[in-house]
Order: structure tokens, then C-alpha cells, then sequence
């Protein structure tokens, strides 16, 4: 009975290439967030580790009812009680939408250059986007400190081109933050982009030309639209991880920039309050899903209607 | 050429017989080059108004490039093209009289059938009302009207073909231009849409210019047909005049079936060419103008259909006729094509009609026959 066995080892493959993704998620997502989610539910103490119950399964069924009963929902409570959190959460939703626009700003032209330059040459264009990723993150990041800071190199160049006279003070304030998300995040929105206007078909620019569209009003009423996808793609590329970062407003930016990945900082590792940081955590990824099931949506569509 | 070609008798339009017709587009000398390559080289040609124009030739020959500088996407290297008395140099296509209905359709993909009608129609500003009254009109005439509200990707090819058409009629264009518009199609849709579409030109009254590489296409849609080969236009006629006087061996081979046999002008005068047909010892007269001399080589072309084919010698001297064997038989139903084989070692194709259902000793395999067709029925080609 080859054929038999041979269709059972092509089930188990079948249901291997299934199972790994799967089992990747379990174990490095899903079984991390339900920790971070049962300490979010804890008591801080001092001691190792800093929170109360822990669980142990040594001890029976009836130990781990006792330990679950310990399960408490102050740390929730606290974060309706004090300010800072719910200005950390607008601030950082806030920062977040807004560096998105600017993003898009600064990327359409480029992913749109990009799209229109010679066939030959798009490849390296390409290849001149994902460069910066040869470099680490924080690296790049720590570069903006020496450009930004008060004798940094874009003080030196501006006041020898006595454009100014006195060096400007950005390094600490929400305007290097800003600067610091554009540069990192620029990349995310524009390879989408550039992904939805390279398959853009000339001949539609064409034949609204033909119909006696101007070159600009074809941009808005051909070329803008069919970008939307990529339009959408990007943003949410930008959105998310921007509106939990903590690296960018924790190097570039002052103690007035008000994040909530900061704020989740503080707490884990200034004040040690794991809970009430595992609470901030699972808070904001209850904030993010809403825009994350958006976005799958929307690409969902998007490949049905590509079919 | 004193007598004319024969063929279908066409509406009385005849504009480029008369001298005094104004040409609506003019091409005078006009050349494009693509770097070194010249996709038109120094193109006159004249079409007039309310002509169903064919450019037919294949692909690369420049056909397309002639639409694209009318529509204003390229312009001339040198050379002017007129249109309506206005030179379009410079002009930009968003401010042309013509409209063009591509051979991808180019339907935009993310507005409905309306809107992509409505399109031209909210370019020129006009009034909602009046757009809303014209694209149903367009609609109704493809058509298309329980189809306003799709999307183009929820179309058949046929139906975007035709969204595509009223695109392009919606602003009554003073010249539609079409770019190999039924390629995609199926051939019995093909064929509806041919005949869909020159009823629709003699409707509307307008100019019609099409690209195609299909002859049978350019034969059934076209008043005149350029035939084009590297950028040139190798003759300029009607159909019939394409296909019963073709002035070369490419535009006789290009449209058609043809039998090409190589010989030598033997006399050539009084509206009489004889010729020593190569290597058959056959004399071939036809009866025609040639500017052949004697002793020169020409080329005698003749469609299969006016070939006779026959297992007795003809009686009546004054017909030609050529000895052959019978290489090989075409069952059509309709027709039967008998490729036959000369002496010369070169093969002609004659066609037969099937008119009885049974035949007594029908022509076969390996049979000595004789071809024979009438002095005006094939021409005498130099080039």
C-alpha cells in the first residue's frame, strides 16, 4: 500500500508546514502575553520575583486556586486614577497619528519618484531604501543625538551659513522625537508605496489624458487613488510600532515628551512595578488591535479583490 | 489602370476621388524616431472626414506610433500632422478633439462603468444633470445599463470592451481612435462587434481611425486601408482595391491568399503584358498597364479563387493556362484548396467551390490538371 502511506507522510507534512507557524506563536507570542497578562493581574512586592501570587504547580489543584484567588484587579483601577496614563496613552496615539501624516508627506514624493524613474534604475533605488537597515536602529537613532544637540553638526552648519545666530535647542524636545520617527519610519511607508504606484498601468494616465485630464488632476483622480492601498499599508506600518515606541522619545526626546512606551519603561525598570507595567502593556495592545484587525481587514479585501 | 476593382458596392463615399474634398487629417512628411530606429519615416497621408480608416501592418510597423501621435502621447520627430485646418504640434493630449479606445481598454479600475463614462464628460465641466443624461445615453446604446453600477472587474472582456467604447464616444469626439479594439475578443464576438461597430461610425457621422494586424478586420470595418510594412506606407486603397490591385509582392502576400510566380516581361504594350513564366514554358498574358519593360523580371499574382482547375486542357486559347500535378488537397467543405505543382517546381493554390454534393470523377491526389484563369484576373507586380 505505497500510495496509502504515502498519502498519510503527505498529511503529516501537510500538517507540519501548519504547525510550525503555529507553535512559533504559541510559544514566543501567545504564552509570553498570557504571563504578562496573569502579572498584570498580580500584587508588586519586593522580592524576586517583585510580584505576588506566583504559580506553583508543585503544590496541587488546591495551591493554584489559592494562587488564583490572589489574582487582583487594582492595577487597572490605578490607571483610571492617575493622569499620567491616560495623557501617556493620547500623547503617544497623538505623536503617533501625527508623525504618520508626516510620514506620508515626505514618503509620497519619494515612492513616486521612485515608481516613475527608468525600469533600470529601481532596483538600486530600492536597495538605497532598505540601506539604512544594514545599521542598527539604536545606532542610527544615537546619530540623531550628535546631529541634533546644541554644538551637533546641523548647529555647526547652520550657523556658518550665519543662517542663525544663536544654535537652536531641538535635542530633547518633541521636535527630535518627531525628526527621529520620520527618519526610522520613512522606509515602512515607503516601500508600500512605492509597491502600489509601480504597478500603477501608464495607460490609465494615458487614456485620462485622452479624456482631457490635466497631468495633476490625473494625479489626483488616477494616480492618488489606486494608491490607497499602499496608502493604508503604510500608515498602519508607521501607526503601530510608533505609537508604543520608547527608543526614539527615550534618546531624542525631553522629560516633557510624554510616551506611553516611556511610561511602560519607568515603571519596569525605575520603579520596579511590574504589574501595574504588565497592566500599561496589555492596555495598549488592546488599544492597538482595533487598528491592527482594521488593517488585516483591509489587505484582506484587498488580496480578494486581486484575487 | 483603367478599370477599377471590383467588390462590394459601399455607401456613395469616395472623398479621396474628388479633388476638391478638404482632408480633416493630414500627415505631411512626418517622421518618429526612437533613437536610431524610425518608427515613421517621412509618412504623408491624408484621411477625411466621417472615413473609416484602417492602418493595417505587422506589429512594429509603425501603425500604433501613427495613432499615438494623433492622440498627442508622441509627437513627430519632424514633420506636421493637421487636424480639422489646426496643426497639433504641441498641442497635449488632454486638449485634443480625438478620443482614444485603447487595446488594453484601460477602464480605470476603482470607478464604476458610469463614472468611467462620465469621466471626458466631468473634464469639460459639464453640468451633473447633463453628464448624467449623456452617459445614460452611451449606456443604453452599448448596451450596458443594468451594468451602470459595476466595477470594471466585475465585467465579462466583451462588456469592458464596450464600456470602453462609450468611454471614448461619450464626448462626441471629431475623431474616435481605435487600438486593435477587439483583439481580446472571442471570434464570434469579434465578428458581431465588427459590425456593430461601422454601423455605429455611419450613425454617428464621425471619423474612425483603427490600428489592427488583422486583414480580415481592416477588410470588413475600413472605406480605406494603409497597409504599412518598417514604417512606411507601402499602398493606400479601399479593400478591393488592396486586395484585386495590390501594387507590391508584400501588400499582395500580406492581405490574403495569394500565388506569386516570377517570370520575364516577354512584350509589354497596348494595355497587354506577356510573360515567360520561369521555368514551366508557359506564357502567361495578362491584361494590364505595367511599367515593366521587356526583359524585365516581374512578378504575376493571382488569388487562388480566380484559378480553374480541370483534368482536360482548355479549348478557349484565349485563357492561360499552366500544367500541373495535384500535390496535396485542402477539404474546407464550403471550398476545396488544391495545391498544385508545377513543372517549374513552384506550387499554386487554387480554390474550388463544392457546389454539387457528388461529383462524377473528382479531381485527386497525383492527377495531371490544368490551371487556367482569364487575362484580367491576376496583376503584374515589380516589387
Amino acid at each position: 500500500m505505497a500510495s496509502e502511506s504515502d498519502g498519510r507522510s503527505r498529511g503529516l507534512a501537510r500538517w507540519l508546514v501548519l504547525a510550525i507557524p503555529y507553535a512559533w506563536l504559541l510559544i514566543l507570542f501567545l504564552v509570553p502575553f498570557l504571563i504578562v497578562i496573569k502579572i498584570s493581574f498580580s500584587t508588586p512586592v519586593i522580592g524576586q520575583p517583585p510580584y505576588t501570587p506566583t504559580f506553583d504547580v508543585s503544590g496541587g489543584i488546591g495551591s493554584l486556586m489559592a494562587s488564583l484567588r490572589q489574582l487582583v484587579v487594582d492595577n487597572y483601577i490605578f490607571l483610571t486614577k492617575d493622569a499620567l496614563y491616560w495623557k501617556s496613552y493620547l500623547s503617544s496615539l497623538w505623536i503617533a497619528i501625527a508623525s504618520t501624516f508626516l510620514v506620508l508627506l515626505f514618503s509620497y514624493p519619494i515612492a513616486y519618484g521612485m515608481a516613475r524613474a527608468p525600469r533600470a534604475w529601481q532596483p538600486t533605488l530600492v536597495m538605497l531604501i532598505i540601506l539604512p537597515f544594514w545599521t542598527s536602529f539604536l545606532i542610527r537613532v544615537y546619530a540623531w543625538i550628535g546631529i541634533l544637540k546644541k554644538d551637533g553638526l546641523l548647529n555647526e552648519l547652520l550657523l556658518s551659513l550665519h543662517l542663525i545666530d544663536q544654535p537652536l535647542i531641538i535635542l530633547n524636545t518633541n521636535w527630535a522625537v518627531y525628526i527621529g520617527i520620520i527618519y526610522s519610519y520613512m522606509p515602512f511607508m515607503i516601500l508600500p508605496l512605492y509597491a502600489a504606484l509601480e504597478r500603477l498601468d501608464n495607460t490609465l494616465l494615458e487614456a485620462a489624458s485622452d479624456l482631457g485630464s490635466p497631468p495633476l488632476r490625473s494625479f489626483w483622480q488616477i494616480t492618488f487613488p489606486l494608491s490607497i492601498p499602499g496608502v493604508i499599508a503604510g500608515s498602519f506600518l508607521v501607526f503601530i510600532p510608533v505609537t508604543g515606541e520608547f527608543v526614539i522619545p527615550d534618546l531624542l526626546g525631553g522629560h516633557t515628551t510624554l510616551m506611553i512606551g516611556k511610561t511602560l519603561w519607568d515603571e519596569f525598570f525605575a520603579n520596579r512595578d511590574w504589574p501595574l507595567a504588565s497592566a500599561v502593556a496589555v492596555v495598549l495592545l488592546v488599544l492597538l488591535v482595533v487598528p491592527i484587525v482594521i488593517f488585516q481587514n483591509q489587505e484582506q479585501k484587498r488580496a480578494e479583490r486581486e484575487g | 489602370m483603367a478599370r477599377t476593382a471590383v467588390g462590394p458596392v459601399q455607401r456613395k463615399f469616395a472623398p479621396w476621388n474628388d479633388p476638391a474634398a478638404k482632408p480633416f487629417i493630414e500627415f505631411r512628411h512626418v517622421t518618429k524616431r526612437f533613437g536610431d530606429f524610425a518608427a515613421v519615416d517621412d509618412i504623408s497621408l491624408t484621411i477625411y472626414e466621417r472615413e473609416f480608416f484602417a492602418l493595417l501592418g505587422p506589429s512594429g510597423c509603425g501603425k500604433t506610433t501613427m495613432m499615438r501621435m494623433i492622440a498627442g502621447f508622441d509627437e513627430p520627430t519632424s514633420g506636421e500632422i493637421m487636424l480639422d485646418g489646426r496643426n497639433l504640434a504641441g498641442v497635449p493630449p488632454y486638449k485634443r478633439p480625438s478620443n482614444m479606445m485603447f487595446q488594453s481598454y484601460a477602464l480605470f479600475p476603482h470607478m464604476s462603468v458610469e463614472a468611467n463614462v462620465a469621466f471626458g464628460l466631468k473634464q469639460e465641466g459639464m453640468p451633473k444633470d447633463q453628464i448624467a443624461a449623456r452617459v445614460e445615453e452611451m449606456l443604453k446604446m452599448v448596451k450596458l445599463t443594468p451594468f451602470a453600477k459595476r466595477k470594471p472587474h466585475q465585467l465579462s472582456g466583451g462588456q469592458r470592451q464596450r464600456v470602453a467604447l462609450a468611454r471614448s464616444l461619450a464626448k462626441k469626439p471629431k475623431v474616435l481612435l481605435l487600438d486593435e479594439p477587439l483583439g481580446a475578443l472571442d471570434r464570434k464576438l469579434r465578428e458581431e462587434t465588427q459590425f456593430e461597430l461601422t454601423d455605429l461610425q455611419v450613425d454617428l457621422g464621425l471619423t474612425f481611425i483603427i490600428v489592427t494586424h488583422d486583414q480580415e478586420e481592416a477588410m470588413t470595418l475600413a472605406d480605406r486601408i494603409a497597409v504599412m510594412n518598417h514604417g512606411q506606407i507601402i499602398q493606400v486603397g479601399t479593400p478591393a482595391e488592396i486586395y484585386e490591385q495590390p501594387n507590391s509582392k508584400y501588400v499582395a502576400d500580406f492581405i490574403g491568399n495569394i500565388n506569386l510566380l516570377e517570370g520575364q516581361v516577354v512584350s509589354a504594350a497596348g494595355g497587354m503584358v506577356r510573360m515567360d513564366c520561369k521555368g514551366t514554358g508557359a506564357t502567361v498574358v495578362v491584361e494590364e498597364e505595367t511599367p515593366a519593360k521587356t526583359g524585365d523580371t516581374v512578378w504575376f499574382a493571382v488569388r487562388p479563387e480566380k484559378i480553374g482547375v480541370s483534368l482536360t486542357a482548355p479549348t478557349d486559347r484565349s485563357v492561360n493556362a499552366i500544367e500541373g500535378q495535384v500535390w496535396d488537397i485542402g477539404y474546407l467543405g464550403d471550398i476545396s484548396v488544391y495545391h498544385v505543382r508545377l513543372a517549374s517546381g513552384a506550387t499554386v493554390k487554387a480554390t474550388v467551390t463544392n457546389a454539387t454534393r457528388l461529383v462524377e470523377r473528382p479531381i485527386t491526389w497525383e492527377d495531371k490538371v490544368w490551371l487556367t484563369w482569364a487575362p484580367d484576373s491576376g496583376v503584374v507586380l515589380t516589387s
